[in-house]
């Protein structure tokens, strides 16, 4: 029993990293309508700037999971103003090169300064050590991170339906068009989200730093698996993005130990996972069908 | 009101609309008619800014507004209630009515659109796509009332309703008539166009091909009905 109550909460720690890239995909997806593939370099500029402030500044823990998601929402930002809006009148394909290739040149540029082994980041002293809840105990950053993550996707919910703002974010996902033409200046929007979508991925990486290796793949290993997530909860569901990050994540660390015997299953369970929900519903679990605009 | 000039529209290499020019004044219905595809849609995509593949001009009170996208539009008192309703599924049917700005001089306050609209009001928390068809269209039309929309561009407005909700969307356009809102209507329904509207325009293959008044539509329904395929 503590077996399971274990690989549950280590499945919900993953699945927090997946729910907070896949919720920035997924904001990002409805309002521009782009897949950001370039996601897991910034989750990965988010762990290294914390690396590098702290080694290089001496910029703590805390500093850093400030100062990280609000430089790469501003870089996010510049970057949506110089090229990503141009891509809404273009072929797809162009999202994919621009963004994927936006990953190269990001990954590279560490790369080249850093090398690609991979550095340790020391866990905040007053997260260390272990948290006993009775039967078993938890490390207590960990603890922080499924809090943290959990209050950060509420946060987020309560702002897109209760606020004015989510109401214009919601309608302009669904229907962009429409909404213009209802005297919402729908581009003025789209700036801002996508640097919060951004944001979001930067936050994932300072905070995966002092559970994960620190390198310059440490994304491109991840977003692959936090793809399967945004398409397994409906591209642009902003509920499906979380449930799904949570699901899956429970999902990977149950096989990882109750399937072992079986490694090709589970090591592929979230791929297995995501073609069976896509026989099931195309759209992806939350997702509706594309409506006209 | 509204001037249209010389109004163009294409989708790729085809042409829709050949040089229309028709104007509404202030406070008058005129309806367009038309087989489907004759471009009546189209006609009000244009005028709120919608179809990207136009020439002409289209002014509002002398106002070009040929160059101003459509929220601009929006803004300056257009009404746009389109042919599938436009209901939100992620909106509340509150937020549905609440989410455009008020742009005129007389917005309906939320507490008039639920007096008048009881079926909105009991359903007013739901998805505002689990409301009937019928509701649907009067959420389309209480939204432009609310936003004060002085000129309503609605495209088939009645389109498979019962002739009771027909009746009720007739009542409302009449009401915002008094009120001097104005409205272009697109409409098959001979009969309920003649009983809202002033003029009619009669629009095919992308050009008018006739002004009418409303003794000339009742004159010549037969006719007409028989053209319009319906």
């Amino acid at each position: 029993m503590s077996g399971f109550a274990q690989n549950t909460f280590n499945g919900l720690v993953s699945g927090a990293f997946y729910a907070l890239l896949a919720l920035g995909l997924a904001v990002i997806f409805g309002m521009l309508r782009v897949v950001n593939f370039a996601h897991g370099a910034f989750y990965m500029l988010g762990a290294f700037g914390a690396y590098v402030l702290l080694t290089e500044a001496g910029v703590p823990f805390w500093a850093a999971l400030v100062i990280m998601p609000l430089a790469l929402g501003l870089l996010g930002m510049a970057l949506e103003r110089a090229v990503i809006h141009r891509l809404t009148r273009l072929d797809p394909l162009y999202n994919f090169l621009l963004t994927f290739g936006l990953t190269l040149i990001l990954q590279d540029l560490v790369k080249t300064r850093y090398g690609v082994q991979s550095s340790p980041y020391a866990t905040p002293a007053a997260l260390s050590g272990s948290v006993d809840f009775g039967l078993f105990d938890f490390p207590t950053y960990r603890v922080f991170i499924l809090g943290f993550t959990v209050l950060l996707c509420v946060g987020v919910w309560w702002v897109l339906s209760r606020t004015r703002i989510g109401m214009v974010v919601r309608a302009a996902t669904e229907r962009p068009e429409l909404t213009r033409a209802f005297g919402i200046d729908v581009g003025r929007w789209v700036t801002p989200v996508f640097g919060f979508g951004i944001g979001l991925a930067g936050l994932a990486g300072v905070l995966a730093a002092p559970m994960r290796a620190v390198n310059p793949l440490m994304g491109a290993d991840l977003i692959i698996v936090v793809f399967a997530v945004v398409v397994i909860g409906g591209l642009g569901s902003i509920f499906g993005s979380v449930a799904a990050g949570f699901g899956i994540g429970l999902v990977q660390a149950w096989g990882e130990s109750y399937l072992s015997d079986f490694p090709i299953v589970s090591q592929t369970i979230v791929f297995i996972v995501m073609a069976v929900v896509l026989l099931w519903r195309p759209a992806g679990l939350f997702g509706r069908e594309e409506a006209p605009a | 009101m509204l001037r249209i000039e010389n109004l163009s529209a294409f989708y790729g290499e085809a042409q829709v609309l050949r040089e229309v020019s028709l104007e509404v004044a202030a406070g008058e219905v005129v309806t367009l008619v038309g087989r489907n595809g004759a471009g009546k849609s189209t006609l009000l995509r244009c005028v709120m800014g919608l179809h990207p593949g136009q020439r002409g001009t289209v002014s509002l009170d002398g106002r070009d507004l040929t160059k101003l996208p459509a929220y601009k539009r929006a803004r300056l008192g257009l009404g746009w209630v389109p042919d599938d309703r436009g209901a939100y599924a992620t909106l509340t049917v509150t937020e549905n009515l609440t989410l455009p700005p008020r742009v005129g001089p007389d917005p309906w306050p939320l507490e008039r659109v639920y007096e008048a609209f009881p079926a909105l009001y009991a359903r007013r928390d739901s998805a505002a796509t689990m409301l009937s068809g019928g509701e649907q269209q009067m959420l389309a039309l209480a939204r432009v009332l609310r936003m004060g929309a002085r000129l309503l561009l609605c495209d088939e407005p009645t389109e498979g309703l019962s002739p009771l909700l027909v009746q009720q969307v007739g009542d409302l356009l009449r009401e915002a008539k008094q009120h001097g809102v104005t409205v272009l209507l697109v409409e098959q329904n001979l009969h309920f166009a003649t009983g809202v509207a002033d003029r009619h325009y009669l629009l095919a293959e992308g050009r008018i091909a006739e002004a009418m008044d409303n003794s000339e539509v009742r004159s010549r329904e037969r006719e007409l009905l028989a053209y319009l395929g319906i």
